[in-house]
């Protein structure tokens, strides 16, 4: 059973509270349409299970695949470090067509992003927390994206939302 | 192509402990690679059934990525599959691989069998992994469920484990 290595704490990048039975973990990539399929579902879920459910992003962006999904990742970091994190993410996954640097100085601006900052994140600033989220997930057994962790185990079931729904309730009644 | 005798029919991935089964075998329609030439470091053998599976979950495009992490044990990573060099260099291309993918297509899946994960009613080989170590010692390897994407975990650990180092995170 792979494991979430390192476990979530408080350097991530959380929705919901902190003392919920119910952690779910995402390591994702901006620009990958798996990722883009999950990202309606992950809001479902958080509907439906509302308090019950913390969820965790993590950056695992795949540039080889993926030109944009680097700076994209950046961009995000930008704006976490204004506290927008979460705003910069729907963005992201809300437009996914338009991931090129033009657009994400347009939603930066939009974020109230200073656009020197936006340069110093596309210059590597946040590239040492993007590469320990990426390494982490490499050692926690990430093979893809997006890759799932329920209360720190690696979810291999279906991605459809009855399934997922499945499996985080049953995570909840185990947590009790 | 394979100079070594024929093998008997395999019962599996050579185990830990075994010597490396050598091979030459095309990197590109004009350069060939052997096994030999890598001496002295790491080698990171990954065999998968096809060239072009699915984008996002594809395990050539993962490891891509996890090269600077390969690099930091001075490990070489090489694919293999049965697939001939005009086909992965179409696939090296689009999916900007930056490392060399053999092609064990003659006599088809040769090195494969050499290394017990041939899939003899498929044509291809099964999905797996062998990390051998600077001297051509076998050190780990492992076979993976074929529809399943291995990651890089096991790889990293036996890095880890040959290098001596403790290994990062609980894993059970």
């Amino acid at each position: 059973m792979k494991m979430l290595t390192p476990p979530v704490g408080p350097e991530d990048h959380m929705q919901g509270p902190e003392d919920a039975p119910v952690t779910l973990v995402e390591y994702g990539d901006y620009e990958c349409p798996y990722c883009g399929e999950m990202y309606p579902v992950i809001k479902a879920l958080q509907q439906a299970m509302d308090d019950r459910l913390r969820f965790v992003f993590r950056n695992f962006p795949l540039t080889g695949a993926h030109p944009h999904a680097g700076h994209a990742a950046q961009f995000s970091e930008a704006a976490a470090a204004i506290g927008r994190f979460w705003e910069a993410h729907d963005l992201l996954y809300e437009h996914q067509d338009a991931l090129d640097d033009a657009s994400l100085a347009s939603y930066a601006q939009a974020l109230g992003i200073d656009p020197a900052d936006l340069e110093a994140a596309f210059d590597g600033r946040f590239d040492a927390r993007i590469r320990v989220d990426f390494s982490g997930g490499l050692r926690s057994g990430v093979n893809g994206t997006p890759s799932l962790f329920i209360n720190g185990r690696r979810y291999d079931g279906a991605h459809e939302p009855e399934a997922l729904l499945d499996a985080l309730e049953l995570a909840a009644a185990v947590a009790g | 192509m394979m100079s070594d005798t024929p093998h008997p029919p395999a019962s599996g991935p050579l185990e830990a402990g075994r010597p490396a089964p050598a091979f030459t075998l095309p990197a590109t329609p004009d350069q060939q690679l052997a096994l030999a030439d890598l001496r002295g470091k790491p080698v990171i053998l990954a065999f998968y059934p096809a060239d072009w599976s699915p984008v996002c979950g594809d395990q050539m495009v993962l490891y891509n990525e996890v090269l600077p992490e390969f690099h930091r044990y001075g490990a070489q990573l090489v694919g293999i599959s049965t697939d001939g060099v005009w086909c992965h260099a179409a696939f090296a291309g689009e999916r900007r691989l930056h490392f060399p993918l053999l092609s064990d297509f003659e006599p088809k899946g040769a090195v494969a069998r050499a290394y017990g994960v041939y899939r003899e009613h498929d044509g291809t080989s099964e999905r797996a992994l062998f990390v051998i170590d600077g001297e051509g010692i076998i050190r780990w390897s492992y076979l993976s469920p074929l529809g399943l994407n291995p990651g890089a975990d096991g790889i990293l650990d036996a890095l880890d484990a040959l290098a001596g180092a403790p290994q990062q995170g609980a894993r059970s």
